[in-house]
C-alpha cells in the first residue's frame, strides 16, 4: 500500500485533533504517515497519540530553524519525503498556515492542489463545500502527486492502530533571503476552552449580545457545553469580542456537532463560516432573521432570557 | 518603495454565486462584481507605505474585461497605475495557474519592493496564492499580517492565525499579505475618480507573459471538477417562540439529539 503523507498540527508537542482527523482520512487512501516538523525531540513526544491514530510511520523533520522561519521548514520537509516515499497524497489541514504550505508544496513539486475538501474518498475525490456552502462540488487531481488540504471537523477521527515507526528527514539549510524569520509568538490565551475550530461545540454572541461585558452571557453557556466561544463580525467590529474568534467568511470556518447562535442575525457571510455544523440551534429576537432558516431549532425570543435558562439546564442534567 | 499590489474582481457576497452548467467554473456574469473588500485594505496599506516611504503603487489585476472596474477603484482610491492580464486563455484557471500568471507579470515591473495582496479572496478561498507567490518569485512570505512596517531594508509584521500572533522579520523584496484587521480602507475622492480616468492601464496576454496558453486555464488545470451542485438548503427545522421556557425547550431538543 502506498504511504499518504500527513503533516501534523502541533504545539509544543501537542497534537491537535485535525491531525487525527487527516490520519483518518488517509488509511482510506492508503498508509498514513505522519510527518512532523519542529525542534528536535518533538516528534518523540507526539508519537504515542500519532500511533493510536494509525500511524504507520512518523518522519522527523527537526531542527531549530524548523520553528523559527515560516512554512519554508514544513514545506521543505513534505518535498522531501515527496521525492524518497512516492506517497500517493499529501494531505495537510485547512489551516490559515496549512493551505499555504500546501499552495507552496504543489507549486514546487507542480502538481494538483485541492483547496478546503470536507470528505475525501478512497480514490482521492475530494468533496468541496462552496460560496458559504451553496454549492457542492467534488474534484480530484488529475496529474502529480496529489496535495490535498482537509477542512478540520470535515472528518471524523477514529482510532486504530499504527506502528508509528521513527525515521529522520534530513531538513535543507534555510535560505535567509527567501524566508520570513519568527522573532516571537504570542500563543492564544483560551484558557481552558477547546479551540475555535477544533471544539465540538461552539457558542456564538453577535451584535445582538449588546456589550463586551454581556459576552459573559455566551461565555458561561460555552463553559457549560465545554465549548467555544464565536462572534459574528458585527460583534467584533463593535468590540465586543476579539477579532480571532470571528466566524464566517473573512473570519474562521467552524464545523462542530453543535453551533449555537445567539443575537447573530445569519448574513451570508456569516452563514459561509457555519453552515456545515451538524446541528445549528438560535435565538434571536427577530422572527424574520435569516439564521432561521438553518437552524435545526430555533427560539424567537430574548437571549438574555433564554441562554441562561439554557446554560441552567445544560449544568443540571451534567449534576 | 515600489509596490505592486494584488487585486481581484469577486462577485459580491451579497448576490447569488453560482457555477456555469457548461464547465463548472464560476459564473462571473451572473453575479454583480466588486473589487474584493480585502483588497481595499490592501491598495491602503500601500498607499500608506508610499506615504512614509516614496515610491510607485501599481495596480495588478487577472481577470476578464470587466475587472477594469475593479481596476479604476483601486486607482482611484490613489493608485499610480495599473497591470491588467486579460486573456480568454485564462478562463477556468486554477490557484497554480493563477499563481503562475501573477508572478510573470510581477516580473514585468521594474524594481519591486513590496507585493501587497490580500490574504484570501471572498470567492475561491484558496489562501494560498501570496505564499505561492512568494515561493515561485523566491521571496520571503511575510503573510496574514495585521500590522507591517519597513524599516531601511527589512520588513517587520505581525502575523495572525489560528495559533496566535507571530512576529515577523525578513528582507525586502518580499510578498506581504494582509488581514482584515489592517486597516480601514479610504474612499476614493471625486477628484481621485476623475484622475483615475487618465492613469494608465498595461493590458497584457498571456502570450505577453511568455507562457504557453496550455499551461493555464481550463487545459492547464492540475485538478479537474468531477461534479457540482447546488446544495439543496439547509432546511428549516422547527421554531418556537419564547413563552418563558425557551432555554428549556433548547435543552430538551438536545437531549432529544443526544449532544447532552
Ligand atoms: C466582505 C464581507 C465579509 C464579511 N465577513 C463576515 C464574517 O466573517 N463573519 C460575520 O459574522 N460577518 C461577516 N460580514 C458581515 C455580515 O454581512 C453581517 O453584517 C454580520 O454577520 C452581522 O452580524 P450580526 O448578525 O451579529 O449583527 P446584526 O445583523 O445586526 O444582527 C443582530 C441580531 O441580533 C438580534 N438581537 C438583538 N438583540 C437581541 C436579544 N436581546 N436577544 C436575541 N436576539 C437579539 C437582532 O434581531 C438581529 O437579528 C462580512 C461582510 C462583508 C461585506
Ligand atoms: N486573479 C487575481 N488577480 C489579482 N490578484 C489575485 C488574483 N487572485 C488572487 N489574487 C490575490 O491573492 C489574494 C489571495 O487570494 P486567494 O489565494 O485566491 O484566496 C487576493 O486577495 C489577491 O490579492
Amino acid at each position: 500500500m502506498s504511504e499518504v503523507l500527513v503533516l501534523v498540527d502541533h504545539i509544543d508537542g501537542e497534537v491537535k485533533k485535525v491531525t487525527f482527523e487527516l490520519l483518518t482520512a488517509a488509511r482510506r487512501i492508503g498508509e498514513p504517515s505522519a510527518v512532523v516538523v519542529g525542534t528536535p525531540g518533538t516528534a518523540a513526544k507526539v508519537r504515542d497519540a500519532l500511533a493510536r491514530y494509525g500511524a504507520a510511520k512518523v518522519y522527523a523533520a527537526e531542527s531549530e530553524d524548523a520553528v523559527t522561519y515560516l512554512t519554508t521548514p514544513k514545506v521543505d520537509a513534505l518535498a522531501t519525503l515527496a521525492g524518497s516515499a512516492s506517497p500517493a497524497a499529501v494531505l495537510i489541514s485547512a489551516t490559515v498556515e496549512g493551505k499555504e504550505v500546501a499552495g507552496r508544496l504543489a507549486a514546487r513539486l507542480n502538481s494538483g492542489l485541492l483547496v478546503d475538501v470536507v470528505d475525501i474518498d478512497a480514490d482521492g475525490v475530494g468533496t468541496q463545500s462552496i460560496f458559504g456552502g451553496a454549492f457542492v462540488v467534488k474534484a480530484k487531481v488529475g496529474n502529480g502527486l496529489p496535495v490535498i488540504t482537509v477542512r478540520p471537523g470535515g472528518v471524523e477521527a477514529e482510532e486504530a492502530d499504527g506502528a508509528a515507526a521513527e525515521a529522520a528527514v534530513e531538513l535543507p539549510a534555510v535560505d535567509a533571503a527567501k524566508s520570513a524569520r519568527i522573532t516571537g509568538r504570542e500563543q492564544i490565551v483560551g484558557g481552558d476552552r477547546p479551540e475555535l475550530t477544533e471544539a465540538s461545540v461552539v457558542v456564538s454572541g453577535g451584535r445582538g449580545v449588546g456589550s463586551a461585558e454581556s459576552f459573559a452571557v455566551v461565555e458561561k453557556l460555552a463553559d457549560t457545553l465545554g465549548g467555544a466561544v464565536g462572534a459574528s463580525r458585527a460583534a467584533v467590529d463593535s468590540g465586543y469580542y476579539p477579532h480571532q474568534f470571528q466566524v464566517g467568511q473573512t473570519g474562521k470556518t467552524v464545523s462542530p456537532q453543535l453551533y449555537i447562535a445567539l443575537g447573530i442575525s445569519g448574513a451570508i457571510q456569516h452563514r459561509a463560516g457555519m453552515q456545515t455544523s451538524k446541528t445549528i440551534i438560535a435565538v434571536n429576537k427577530d422572527a424574520e432573521a435569516p439564521i432561521f432558516e438553518i437552524a435545526d431549532f430555533g427560539v424567537v425570543g430574548d437571549l438574555f432570557q433564554v441562554a441562561p435558562q439554557l446554560t441552567e439546564a445544560v449544568a443540571k442534567r451534567k449534576g | 518603495m515600489n509596490i505592486v499590489v494584488l487585486v481581484k474582481q469577486v462577485p459580491d457576497t451579497w448576490s447569488e454565486r453560482k457555477l456555469t452548467d457548461a464547465d463548472h467554473t464560476l459564473d462571473r456574469e451572473s453575479a454583480d462584481a466588486v473589487l474584493d473588500e480585502i483588497n481595499e485594505r490592501a491598495v491602503e496599506e500601500a498607499l500608506k507605505l508610499q506615504e512614509a516611504h516614496g515610491g510607485e503603487v501599481t495596480v495588478l489585476a487577472m481577470g476578464p474585461d470587466r475587472a477594469t472596474e475593479a481596476i479604476r477603484k483601486a486607482l482611484s482610491m490613489g493608485a499610480d497605475k495599473a497591470i491588467h492580464v486579460s486573456d480568454a486563455a485564462l478562463h477556468g484557471s486554477d490557484v497554480l495557474a493563477t499563481a503562475k500568471v501573477l508572478a510573470k507579470a510581477i516580473g514585468t515591473v521594474e524594481g519591486v519592493d513590496l507585493v501587497i495582496a490580500g490574504n484570501e479572496a471572498t470567492d475561491g478561498r484558496a489562501g494560498a496564492i501570496p505564499a505561492i507567490l512568494a515561493e515561485l518569485l523566491g521571496l520571503p512570505q511575510v503573510t496574514q499580517v495585521r500590522k507591517v512596517e519597513i524599516d531601511g531594508t527589512t520588513v517587520k509584521a505581525e502575523r495572525e492565525t489560528e495559533e496566535g500572533v507571530a512576529f515577523l522579520e525578513a528582507t525586502l523584496p518580499a510578498v506581504v499579505s494582509v488581514t482584515e484587521k489592517i486597516n480601514e480602507p479610504r474612499y476614493p475622492s471625486f477628484k481621485g475618480i476623475m484622475a483615475a480616468k487618465k492613469k494608465k492601464v498595461d493590458t497584457l496576454s498571456v502570450a505577453d507573459l511568455g507562457l504557453d496558453p496550455a499551461e493555464v486555464g481550463l487545459t492547464g488545470a492540475w485538478s479537474s471538477v468531477l461534479e457540482a451542485a447546488p446544495k439543496p438548503p439547509r432546511s428549516a427545522g422547527q421554531r418556537v417562540e419564547d413563552d418563558g421556557n425557551g432555554g428549556a425547550q433548547i435543552a430538551e431538543y438536545l437531549v432529544g439529539q443526544k449532544l447532552i
